[in-house]
């Protein structure tokens, strides 16, 4: 059964090719003269470089983490390009529609068309390519409603007030070896700002492309929702197909002010290696959402199906009194992909509230663990948390573990944990296949089934798309 | 329409039949009967192509467009396709999916092979709905997750459900009757006969002759050690809850 199971896996990743086209590049590694050139090339004013300098002086002090369950391959952070951009864009592009066709036809290729007249409508795309946003779709639109949606590096250039005011606020510098990292040579990523009593009129979108060699990607998003404003955020990514392993070190941050309210939705497919483990993305991402006013509400959902190895806890801080969090993930592995991921739910203030589901799918050869921490403050009076955590294995080769830390400091606070570990097993699928259906719709239906309190959360074309990225990725996992 | 020709089948490493002949026509009702262990579910899960359950030797045939083909080649799913369905003795839960979904992409798989037109959703849900008033089943059951939380008695509704949807050629039916009360019995008994025509064939798994007081057989065979030992009419299976199995097993102990 089992060998069975593990017989045929896809090789196929239909996101893996390759655009060609001329970068602008860096030399390797890192110091603080590549952190001054890089702050020079994006015209920043000086606080910025301090901060940069800062975090880079703190990162050279700090140890590459090591607590995850399994052994992360040394990764040596001087043979890397901390810049890559296409050189076509040395001005930048007035409109998306003068792009480079090249990169035009990339994005089209992954099913996000930039040009006006194509580009899809109900959602703002933010495109970034490497170290760089190519620019933003709807922009006029949004600017109407008062909001501001554009790369990191235009809000610098733009809006400094805002961003000095937020950035770091919620992920410090020093808060871990990868946030000291991106913090010190961040490129480019999203900058929302939704202003007070606002509902942003559509949907915002980042989507992340790697394509240069050797280049590691460290995007910075920062989302500010002001009181009682209300925003939904997708973001995606992809990667050509290589043997060598890439690094994508991310930062996002989220600040929901008084009644305010961030949804942010993530369909991570980066390339993840091929069957014998060879390639693929080094995935060490630090996200965290602050719920800062009273009311306030963010919650994370994630469909993690890519990346050889994942280290990704979106977090939520509960400040505000009655604010809640919420995380909702799917993390698939298969191959000889490792996944450490799950949240922490911080609360602080009176009824704060989260919630917590993950389903964990393994197959092959793969390692895929949650890891949650729930502490409740002092502070936190009447505060509850509910946290079900389940993990489906197909086959025998595979792993699922499963890391609860509970910690309660206040007596009138409750928390609940479920969980559970299933396989699918031979009768399971013997069942589906004697009504006629085969193997492998038995098996997309059986995870889909298993995934359904999540996918439920996600905005209907992301879950669509996280039920076909799912079905794909298990397509031949049973024969 | 479905021929048994020698079967013998191994289930992790045990040879558990041993040589099952059997030949089923159309719009007859065969009854199975044995003691426990004797290879009764073994044969019902082998001829519908469970893939832990290894035929050894034999052939198993089914007329397949008009001809007879061997269908050892064929899988589990390809098998049902081609008019074999077994009801569970045991249906299996599968959480998050709900009955009607499932019912709906076995049913369009089927339509699909047969080349006919697949249904959408809502009239599907249509169709299903016409046939709940037979088994006394309630709507509801349709968006519940397939089998979760289900009764022993709903399960087995449910299977039976599943086979009138699904109209098959050959169903085999493996201890439909077991842990039900004498109403939800009556209810299961008056859906198989609903299925009963001249163009299919039913094959009742059973312990009980209970069961044959709601659905007729045409035959009844007992098994025993993976052999059929005897085959006569439905006064077997009344000499059978009468006298017990040892009359017959003495000579082949």
């Amino acid at each position: 059964m089992s060998e069975e199971i593990n017989k045929r896996i896809s090789e196929d990743y239909k996101w893996g090719f390759e655009s060609a086209i001329e970068m602008e590049e860096f030399p390797k590694g890192l110091n603080p003269d590549i952190i001054r050139l890089l702050s020079q090339k994006k015209n920043e004013p000086q606080w910025l470089l301090d901060y940069r300098l800062k975090a880079y002086e703190k990162w050279t002090k700090m140890q590459v983490p090591k607590w995850t369950a399994f052994e992360i391959p040394d990764i040596d952070f001087q043979d890397l390009y901390y810049y890559a951009k296409p050189k076509v864009q040395a001005e930048k592009a007035k409109s998306l529609d003068e792009l480079d066709p090249e990169l035009l036809a990339t994005f089209e290729k992954l099913g996000i068309p930039l040009q006006e007249q194509k580009r899809i409508s109900g959602v703002a795309v933010d495109a970034v390519f490497d170290s760089v946003s190519l620019g933003t779709t709807w922009k006029e639109e949004l600017e109407e409603a008062g909001v501001i949606f554009c790369s990191i590096s235009e809000a610098v250039e733009k809006y400094p007030e805002l961003v000095k005011k937020y950035l770091g606020t919620v992920v410090p510098t020093t808060d871990n070896f990868y946030a000291a990292l991106n913090s010190a040579v961040f490129t480019d990523g999203s900058f929302v700002y939704i202003p007070k009593g606002v509902t942003c009129p559509m949907d915002l979108s980042t989507y992340f492309r790697i394509n240069a060699k050797e280049t590691g990607q460290f995007e910075r998003t920062l989302i500010v929702a002001d009181e009682g404003s209300y925003v939904n955020y997708l973001e995606g990514c992809t990667a050509p197909q290589r043997d060598e392993n890439q690094l994508h070190a991310a930062i996002v941050e989220l600040v929901a002010l008084d009644n305010a309210e961030i949804k942010y939705s993530t369909v991570q497919n980066w390339y993840a290696g091929d069957k014998d483990g060879k390639g693929g993305i080094y995935n060490f991402v630090t996200k965290r959402g602050l719920c800062a006013g009273v009311n306030s509400k963010i919650s994370w959902t994630q469909v993690e199906a890519g990346s050889a190895i994942t280290w990704k806890y979106p977090s939520c801080i509960l400040k505000g009194d009655n604010s809640q969090g919420a995380f909702y993930s799917v993390a698939l592995t298969n191959h000889k992909m490792k996944a450490d991921t799950g949240t922490k739910m911080i609360h602080i203030g009176k009824n704060t509230k989260s919630t917590i589901i993950s389903k964990g799918i393994s197959a092959d050869e793969s390692q895929n663990v949650y890891r949650g921490e729930v502490k409740m403050m002092p502070s936190a009076q009447g505060a509850r948390n509910f946290s079900q955590c389940d993990s489906m294995l197909i086959g025998n080769n595979c792993s699922a573990d499963t890391f609860p830390y509970i910690d309660v400091k206040n007596p009138t606070a409750t928390v609940e944990h479920e969980a559970s570990t299933s396989k699918i097993s031979a009768d399971q699928l013997f069942y589906l296949q004697s009504r006629g259906i085969d193997s492998e719709k038995a098996i997309s239906l059986i995870v889909n089934g298993f995934c359904k309190d999540v996918f439920k959360t996600l905005p209907l074309e992301f879950s669509v798309e996280a039920v076909k990225l799912i079905e794909m990725k298990l397509e031949n996992s049973v024969g | 329409m479905l021929n048994l020709e020698n079967i013998h089948a191994k289930v992790e490493g045990n040879e558990i039949l041993k040589g099952i002949n059997l030949e089923i026509k159309p719009g007859e009702v065969h009854a199975i009967m044995g003691p426990n262990g004797s290879g009764k579910s073994t044969l019902s899960k082998v001829i519908a192509g469970h893939p832990e359950y290894e035929q050894t030797d034999g052939k198993i045939e089914l007329n397949i467009n008009g001809k007879m083909q061997d269908i050892a080649e064929l899988e589990a799913s390809e098998r049902a396709r081609e008019g074999i369905f077994l009801g569970f003795q045991y249906p299996v839960e599968v959480p998050g999916v709900t009955n009607i979904n499932f019912m709906h992409e076995a049913f369009n798989a089927l339509c699909e092979h047969q080349g006919a037109e697949t249904m959408d959703e809502a009239s599907f849900r249509e169709f299903v709905k016409s046939k709940l008033p037979i088994l006394e089943m309630r709507e509801d059951f349709l968006d519940r997750a397939v089998n979760e939380g289900f009764s022993g008695g709903e399960k087995k509704k449910n299977e039976i459900l599943q086979m009138l949807i699904l109209n098959p050629r050959v169903a085999f039916l493996d201890e439909t009757d077991s842990g039900l009360d004498i109403d939800a019995l009556k209810t299961v008994s008056k859906g198989v006969n609903t299925l009963k025509s001249k163009y299919n064939a039913i094959v009742l798994i059973t312990h009980y002759q209970r069961l044959l007081d709601y659905i007729q057989p045409d035959f009844v065979h007992v098994l025993y050690k993976g052999k059929i030992i005897k085959s006569g009419d439905k006064s077997l299976a009344l000499e059978l809850e009468e006298k017990g199995y040892d009359w017959l097993i003495g000579d082949h102990q």
